[in-house]
């Protein structure tokens, strides 16, 4: 009941502001952008949407901090903390609300760009699960990038430094699994260590999911990455609410 | 259960600085406490103890028998709390404020729609009700903070400084109001202002430093003041000012006698507090002075404040 309410007030805060709106826009015009003139969506002559999920790590590296930096910050920033804590729920009811709230946002954000998957199967015959698959695979990353956002947020009142922070963050745990870092450890890493690095990287796990392979390893993955910054959350929240 | 709220040996520490230093108090239904102290004297943080915002480095807070840290959630449903600053969601409505809050406290479906129109009503928000709270004035989004707290009809109050930004007839009102629901609850209010202590409270804490360094009714208090019962006398002919003190400084039971020469005003300090006004007419009647007028000074609690929290 608790998560409910906070859940339904957070997300109709987003659209009370200018925010959601520019967001939204912003979203879909950059993931075409994207897919059509860097991911060569026509040139490739091919029916699927892998042009168009390849740069949703990018694309969700600077969107995604933009959300989460006022989760917390804000609150602080205006007292409504205390009124928020001082309320019949617990501080998990408070945190899973809002992070909720959060990536409801964002699926609506990633449902809207539909018309991808329109055009794709007027053109030809695309695998739909695999499409799918990726979808599910992206707004699971987007879950866990908006974990680490919303873990971040309660540690400053000032929501640019909320931002910055969470866009280094998330842009380590994005490139671990290019071949930039990757090939920086091969040759003189042991495989372990290569492959542990791998392995933490938001990349790996969604490329994995985002050909349609859908492994109960990668959704483990993202509901763990989830799960620890939620648990992050709570904790710092709790020890930063009072200044 | 008379005692709503039980607090003891309540302590808060950041880091080295020690913000509440082993306060204990009870508040019983029907009292209305008032906290007073200088700004940083630990008033806000005792009530962010109380309503479970901050851990206690020691003590315990009791409310309605539920200790705020082992059954936070039972105790805050009886809580109805204005933050310092009453804070709320700026781009939210008054409407829409109240309505979540409503659901978060649970109030029944039923019951929302008309607990709402009586907190509106009780705060006369009704005209701002479907504006973007940032929009409007300090009072307004006061008394938007002050709904909030009231709207579950909660046991017990904590209101920390409910009049702070409102003009004199909002303060009168919110002190009404105040008044009015005080019969059946515990308050706790804080605040700077003296007189309000007068007009709501059943009892005044004064808070410096952390600890409590007076606390009792506001006539109690008014009574540690050196004008209490001090007599006050104006003279139609202020050249009698010497013979007048003279005489007067030789009445059993005067402490001291004050005099202002140009306006002719002499008053009067009994020791022990004692009544001295019929000693000072009589002795003005033997005088064959001429007195424009008398009047036995009540305490001044703005001094009693001064001297206990400046000592």
């Amino acid at each position: 009941m608790g998560i409910y309410t906070i859940f339904r007030r957070e997300l109709t805060s987003y659209f009370l502001t200018p925010l959601a709106y520019i967001f939204i826009v912003i979203f879909l015009a950059m993931a075409g952008t994207f897919a059509f003139f860097v991911g060569n969506f026509f040139g490739r002559g091919q029916a699927d949407l892998q042009p168009f999920f390849q740069f949703h790590p990018w694309l969700y590296l600077f969107l995604i901090p933009a959300i989460t930096m006022r989760l917390w910050a804000e609150e602080r920033k205006t007292g409504s903390i205390e009124l928020l804590l001082t309320l019949p729920i617990s501080m998990t009811d408070a945190v899973l609300g809002k992070f909720l709230a959060a990536w409801c946002f964002t699926g609506i954000a990633l449902a809207l760009t539909f018309p991808m998957w329109i055009t794709v199967n007027v053109l030809g015959y695309p695998d739909n699960g695999a499409i799918l698959a990726g979808y599910a695979g992206s707004f699971l990353m987007a879950g866990s990038f908006l974990a680490v956002g919303a873990a971040i947020s309660p540690l400053t009142k000032n929501q640019v430094i909320a931002f910055v922070v969470t866009s280094v963050v998330c842009f380590v745990f994005t490139v671990g699994g290019t071949g930039v870092v990757l090939n920086f450890f091969t040759g003189w890493a042991p495989t372990l260590v290569v492959d542990t690095i791998a392995q933490m990287s938001f990349m790996t796990h969604f490329n994995a999911i985002s050909r349609g392979v859908i492994d109960a390893r990668d959704m483990v993955y993202f509901a763990s990455v989830i799960g620890f910054f939620l648990f992050a959350n709570v904790i710092f929240v709790d020890l930063k609410k009072a200044g | 259960m008379a005692e709503m709220i039980a607090i003891d040996g309540l302590t808060k520490r950041f880091g080295a600085i020690t913000a509440v230093d082993d306060i204990s108090f009870t508040v019983k239904r029907g009292e209305v406490l008032g906290f007073l102290g200088p700004n940083g004297a630990g008033k806000s943080t005792t009530m962010k103890m109380v309503t479970g915002f901050l851990a206690p480095t020691a003590g315990t807070a009791r409310v309605c028998g539920y200790d705020i840290q082992d059954q936070p959630i039972e105790a805050k449903r009886k809580i109805g709390y204005l933050p310092e600053g009453a804070p709320a969601y700026p781009d939210m409505t008054p409407a829409a404020f109240l309505e979540f809050i409503a659901r978060v406290r649970n109030v029944d479906t039923g019951l929302r729609r008309k607990r709402i129109a009586d907190a509106v009503e009780k705060t006369q928000l009704g005209e701002v009700l479907y504006q973007s709270i940032d929009t409007l004035s300090k009072g307004f989004k006061r008394r938007v903070g002050l709904a909030q707290a009231l709207l579950h009809d909660p046991e017990v109050l904590v209101l920390d400084e409910p009049t702070d930004g409102l003009d004199p007839n909002q303060k009168h009102e919110v002190r009404s109001l105040i008044k009015a629901m005080s019969y059946d609850k515990a308050i706790i209010i804080s605040t700077h202002i003296l007189e309000e202590v007068d007009a709501i409270c059943t009892r005044a804490m004064i808070i410096s430093g952390g600890r409590v360094v007076a606390d009792g009714t506001p006539v109690e208090l008014e009574q540690l003041s050196r004008h209490y019962n001090a007599v006050a006398v104006r003279l139609e002919d202020p050249a009698d000012t010497d013979l007048v003190k003279a005489a007067l400084e030789r009445i059993d039971g005067v402490l001291s006698v004050e005099a202002n020469k140009y306006a002719g005003i002499l008053t009067v300090y009994p020791k022990d507090a004692r009544s001295l006004i019929a000693e000072v007419g009589q002795a003005m009647r033997h005088g064959r002075w001429k007195v424009a007028e008398i009047r036995v000074e009540r305490g001044h609690l703005d001094e009693v404040f001064r001297r206990i929290t400046q000592a």
